[in-house]
């Protein structure tokens, strides 16, 4: 499992875990970034944050401080069990 | 029945077109106000059924009813009618066609609080363009409830909605059903309880706002009106289940995504990258995109100073002329002066701020409607979070450079309130147009025009620049020390959706430009108008005043010595006005703050010109026009007034406005929140007078400390 913001550009990865602070992980959860969902990094904005993401066809943009508290894994590097929970 | 119709709730998620179905289909006859003890606004009209009208609410947009600040929750409150809202009778919610699941969670929390639904699939002609289209009665079927693909930019589906939503207006079970997400066991387990213990009303909706308070409560929310018992049950409930090694959000969430997922709406993506995606590779890029950025703020800002200075310079023309005009009607006096220089004078005041505003909320309204105002929060986010503010909160700022009162006006495009607030106090330091012409004076009159500092750098095009670098400085260090201190505040992570480009209807930004005008106008302008009245009293009054002349007599004796005595009649007019001046009020306010002004090397008659600027801070200028017994139609330019400044002296005989008085009373200009206007909109957009004062109350200090910095270390330097 690696942090978001350490993701190579424009390859999906999987999302393993959502962390971070409560109502903002919550935030996050209810627009879909949960485990098991894609994600993939689209962009950096000049100045090196924020981030420029795609989420089941959304574009939305986080800061790396909370981005990484995502974990997420390249596909092909998926680990052999992974706590992904209800979500397919 | 016509006095109270039934309410109509119209909700959705942010960009899903929502605003423009609601002019669609309201028309012209809309309300806008806030919703009580929160600034975010509420648009309400009445909407044409087929079996009569109701009053259709426009809900802020949300992606959730889950909430942690007051903001959020005026969702909450709009759809469920808590805190004084009417209960609406059916709730319309506006899905975008193209991101159809995303959505689908908000019709489901609808759902499953047993609230009637329409569900209107908005964008449809976007959707079926990019093949994206989801079958709507495939949808009617899934989720039990009308399900209206619509277009509010064509017009596509209007009746088809009207008809859906009378139907369940007047049978509400036919917009209800069954949510199919299902909790585990559980947390099933602590809804039921917490739903028996804290929540009234029905069981579905005791168990919907239970749901909602354990998504929504926590210890550092900045929810309102939570009682302290639903507070203690929640916090009771989480933390049992945290300590059953239970994680409650993804319990909750992760089922309602299960059952979204399990729905398999996805259509297949259209092969390829989307149009936005190929636009927003170069508007993104981190060169070419920092290049369009700066074009587009360029244009932006050249376009509010530019294509605004002939309609102001019309607004001032037509009053002009309205006021020539009265003076030639009404017999010369007292009325006659009142009508002139305080009312028509008040609403000149008031409508010459219109040309700023609309072309600012013409502009800002394409910005936000064609998706790019995101992307300028994306651009900037790193360099404004350096000083606390909002990536949001550039094009206000920036606007500030023309006027603070559109300016601050724009800062409702902030959804959080303290990033509102926070804009809002530091915009005024921004170096406005207004303060042009006071700096053009003060520079032209006390630096030497040919003068060179280490023989190359012009000193007053320098002295020019420097204030606009001063003045941004201490805008930016002010966001950095009130975001810490005063509008300190949890950190709220940055969340930013890029929504698709789109092409921006000009009906709707029209309409949003027009609203904007006639709320400034009805609420701003009564202040500034009552204002510019109170302020004229106080340079008008009392008439009565001793003369060291008597200048009727006086100007009856140049024109018995002389034949054409106009010239010497005008500067005795100018001189019986600058005495006038000095004994109205204003002037007595001007001697009486002189013992303050001092120490920052002003004297009472700058004194009177702060009085008089406080209309506008361009008035300064003619405000010492009169007091220098020059006149008031002088300009920033006027030779005579920069030779009277020259030539004032002290008791002393030397100089009385040196170059360093100049600068302190740039710097104060410069920080100074003299400005009525300013202070009259800030108290529209906060809801209240707490802000502008304290607003009024900070740069005053600031401004005075640092003139008074400025001239006394000037002075220990060993300048004058």
């Amino acid at each position: 499992m690696v942090p978001l913001s350490s993701l190579a550009l424009r390859q999906p990865a999987r999302i393993v875990d959502v962390g971070g602070g409560r109502s903002f992980r919550r935030r996050l959860m209810e627009l879909g970034f949960l485990p098991g969902a894609e994600v993939t990094l689209l962009g950096v904005a000049p100045m090196g944050d924020p981030l420029d993401l795609e989420l089941r066809g959304c574009r939305y943009s986080l800061r790396r401080a909370e981005a990484d508290a995502i974990g997420v894994e390249q596909h092909g590097a998926r680990a052999a069990a992974s706590p992904a929970t209800s979500s397919a | 029945m016509s006095a109270n119709p039934p309410r109509v709730a119209l909700a959705g998620n942010p960009n899903t077109g929502k605003t423009s179905l609601f002019n669609r289909v309201t028309g012209a006859n809309a309300r806008v106000g806030n919703y009580p003890g929160v600034t975010v606004e509420r648009q309400s009209g009445f909407w044409r059924l087929p079996r009569g009208s109701v009053e259709l609410i426009d809900v802020p947009g949300a992606y959730s009813l889950a909430a942690r600040s007051a903001e959020e929750q005026v969702a909450v409150r709009a759809i469920f009618g808590l805190d004084g809202e009417a209960r609406p009778s059916v709730v319309v919610v506006v899905v975008d066609a193209t991101q159809v699941l995303r959505n689908l969670y908000l019709v489901g929390q609808l759902l499953e609080a047993r609230v009637p639904v329409v569900v209107t699939l908005n964008l449809a002609d976007e959707a079926r363009a990019r093949g994206v289209m989801p079958d709507a009665s495939r949808l009617a079927a899934a989720l039990g409830v009308p399900v209206v693909p619509v277009s509010a930019h064509t017009g596509e589906g209007m009746a088809a909605l009207a008809d859906a939503v009378d139907t369940v207006l007047h049978a509400p079970d036919r917009g209800r059903a069954a949510v199919g997400w299902r909790y585990p066991p559980a947390l099933e387990a602590d809804v039921t309880a917490l739903a028996a213990r804290v929540a009234r009303g029905e069981p579905a909706e005791a168990r919907a706002l239970s749901l909602w308070a354990l998504l929504s409560v926590d210890e550092e929310d900045e929810l309102r009106d939570v009682p302290a018992e639903v507070r203690a049950e929640v916090t009771a409930v989480r933390q049992a289940a945290l300590a059953a090694g239970r994680d409650v959000e993804m319990e909750i969430v992760g089922s309602r995504w299960a059952w979204l997922d399990a729905l398999d709406l996805r259509t297949p993506a259209p092969a390829g990258p989307s149009w936005t995606d190929r636009v927003d590779r170069w508007l993104l890029h981190p060169l070419w995109g920092g290049a369009a950025f700066l074009i587009a703020m360029a244009m932006l800002f050249q376009g509010l100073f530019t294509w605004s200075d002939p309609l102001i310079a019309l607004v001032e023309a037509a009053f002009g002329w309205l006021g020539e005009t009265a003076r030639g009607t009404l017999p010369p006096g007292l009325v006659a002066d009142f009508v002139v220089d305080g009312v028509l004078n008040g609403f000149g005041a008031v409508l010459v701020f219109l040309p700023q505003i609309l072309l600012l909320f013409l502009l800002l309204g394409f910005l936000e409607d064609s998706g790019y105002m995101a992307r300028v929060a994306f651009l900037v986010d790193r360099a404004m979070k350096a000083v606390g503010l909002h990536g949001r909160a550039f094009v206000p700022m920036l606007s500030g450079y023309a006027c603070a009162v559109p300016a601050i006006m724009a800062t409702r495009t902030l959804e959080r309130r303290r990033d509102r607030l926070l804009t809002m106090m530091v915009v005024p330091l921004m170096s406005c147009s207004a303060r042009l012409p006071v700096y053009t004076l003060l520079i032209a009159s006390l630096f030497p025009a040919d003068g060179r500092i280490a023989g190359i750098v012009p000193v007053q095009g320098t002295a020019m620049v420097g204030m606009y670098l001063f003045s941004t400085g201490m805008a930016l260090v002010a966001a950095g020390v009130l975001g810490r201190t005063v509008l300190r505040g949890p950190k709220v992570p940055l969340l930013l959706e890029l929504p698709p480009y789109r092409m921006p209807r000009l009906a709707t930004v029209l309409r949003g430009m027009a609203l904007r005008a006639r709320m400034f106008v009805t609420e701003a302008g009564t202040v500034i108008l009552g204002c510019t009245v109170v302020l004229w009293a106080l340079l008008t009054f009392p008439r009565e005043v001793p003369l060291s002349v008597d200048y009727d007599a006086a100007r009856a004796t140049a024109c018995a010595q002389a034949a054409p005595c106009g010239d010497s009649v005008a500067t005795l007019d100018a001189r019986e006005a600058s005495e006038r001046m000095a004994g109205s009020w204003g002037g007595r306010l001007g001697h009486a703050i002189e013992p303050v002004l001092a120490p920052l090397g002003f004297d009472w008659k700058i004194g009177v010109g702060l009085v008089g600027a406080f209309a506008a801070r361009e008035v300064f200028v003619s405000t010492m026009g009169v007091v220098m017994g020059v006149g008031s139609e002088v300009d920033a330019g006027s030779a005579p007034l920069r030779e009277r400044l020259r030539a004032e002296v002290r008791p002393d005989g030397t100089p009385r406005y040196t170059p360093l008085v100049g600068v302190s009373l740039m710097v104060f200009f410069a920080l100074s929140a003299q400005c009525m206007s300013t202070l009259a909109v800030v108290r529209r957009e906060s809801g209240g007078w707490r802000w502008p004062a304290f607003l009024f109350a900070y740069m005053t200090v600031l401004a005075w400390m640092s003139s008074f910095a400025v001239y006394q270390l000037g002075r220990l330097l060993g300048h004058a």
